[in-house]
């Protein structure tokens, strides 16, 4: 390995330890988050070097772009709380204690780290040999739609659940989102901006079954224009009772249980999908799931139901 | 030190961060904030795994893992938000009805 790329690594694993002792430490609490959000886009560099572009992809736009969104709204709806709030300390015993605590932790899993074989083939040898017969040429999309289907249904069923539980959590009080109408800047860039994404997105759901990309890496990159979207106003808050709405949050998993079950008519265990059909069943689920993933990710955004009885106060027209 | 090595200690770092922030941070952002950063050094000890087949190629399984693991930290953090902005409404009220009440007593 060449020296500047360690010098690269070092800088890189530097940096992720001192961002996240950086979001656990300001106090500010808007700081805080808005270190969060680097932290993530810091990561998604660190998949790219450890060849995880699919990750990289997924935390680009999930792991900082929307749970950074997430957390910023949050914080808009705790405003009447103080934004600094300065943590009580535990004392120098207590803090003690405490970082003892969690570095004897990690010791114990640095060291069976530390012990691992230089060379671990793991099961990546037998997805090479059966990548063939998956329907794709990305291996990583051929574990998530085929090999380990499994996973990926009761992925899709945990999205439903998140929405059902902030559903019930959550009539909408008070304001959805920000009041103040877009500025011209914003309103014309989202006008720029959403063709592209959407754009983006198709070309990353089409390229997922051969290079990395995918349902999930294409579900974030659309509800990233559906979050710009609803900040600016164009487009309604999801609606619970909206048939359409909740049509597209349960339309991937009834899609992947449907072909699950249907494969078992020609003697296929479920989810076990046929050889021939596997190419067009994985395009097909992958484009359901994407508008499942994105409409999901959009409502957890929100963060709450409007229905009749607790109409939102500004909600968009 | 291979790159495995590297980045599997740097996940553990992040663990320990995360743990440490989840233990003693008390403001309920910053625990959950502190809880994807625990989240997050799981993956990456998992992904540095995934980097050390002799042929040089990755093992994909522990990336369509981590993959599936990323989306479902973000259904979870949704939920401990939408708990959070619950909590905190209740709270308001509860805040409002007390003010209204001594008001009430005080006219």
């Amino acid at each position: 390995m060449t020296a500047i790329l360690w010098a690269f690594d070092v800088v890189l694993a530097v940096t992720l330890v001192a961002l996240a002792a950086g979001v656990l430490a300001t106090a500010s609490l808007f700081r805080s988050i808005v270190l969060f959000i680097v932290f993530g886009l810091t990561m998604s560099i660190a998949w790219a070097r450890l060849d995880a572009v699919d990750l990289g992809l997924v935390e680009a736009a999930v792991g900082a772009g929307l749970t950074g969104a997430l957390l910023l709204n949050t914080l808009g709806h705790m405003r009447s709380q103080a934004e600094f709030t300065p943590e009580p300390s535990h004392g120098p015993g207590g803090r003690l204690a405490l970082a003892l605590a969690a570095g004897t932790a990690g010791l114990a899993i640095g060291a069976a780290v530390w012990a691992w074989p230089d060379a671990f083939a793991g099961l990546g040898d037998r997805v090479d040999t059966h990548l063939a017969e998956s329907g794709a040429q990305n291996p990583v999309t051929a574990v998530l739609l085929n090999f380990r289907a499994y996973d990926t249904l009761l992925e899709i069923g945990v999205l439903v659940v998140a929405v059902v539980a902030v559903w019930a959590l959550s009539p909408m009080r008070g304001r959805v989102l920000d009041a103040d109408p877009p500025g011209l800047v914003l309103a014309g860039f989202v006008h720029l901006l959403v063709p592209v994404v959407v754009l983006v997105a198709g070309y990353l759901l089409w390229m997922g079954t051969d290079a990395p990309g995918g349902a999930f890496q294409a579900g974030a990159v659309l509800a990233a224009a559906g979050v710009l979207l609803l900040i600016t106003g164009r487009v309604a808050p999801p609606q619970l009772q909206a048939i359409v709405e909740r049509g597209a949050v349960v339309l991937g998993l009834v899609a992947f249980l449907a072909v699950g079950v249907a494969v078992m008519a020609g003697g296929h265990a479920f989810l076990e999908l046929p050889d021939a059909w596997a190419t067009t069943l994985i395009l097909l689920l992958e484009s359901l799931l994407t508008i499942s993933i994105a409409i999901v990710l959009v409502i957890l955004f929100a963060g709450g139901r409007t229905d009749a009885a607790h109409p939102p106060e500004d909600a968009a027209p | 030190m291979t790159l495995t090595l590297w980045y599997a200690l740097t996940g553990v770092a992040l663990l320990v961060v995360g743990v440490y922030g989840l233990v003693s941070r008390v403001h309920v952002l910053r625990q959950i904030m502190a809880v994807n950063i625990v989240g997050a050094g799981v993956f990456l000890v998992l992904v540095a795994g995934a980097h050390r087949r002799p042929s040089g190629a990755i093992d994909p399984v522990p990336h369509a893992m981590v993959l599936t693991g990323i989306v479902v930290a973000v259904s979870a953090t949704a939920v401990a938000l939408a708990f959070a902005r619950r909590l905190r409404a209740d709270a308001d009220e509860r805040t409002d009805g007390a003010a209204r009440e001594d008001e009430a007593r005080a006219g």
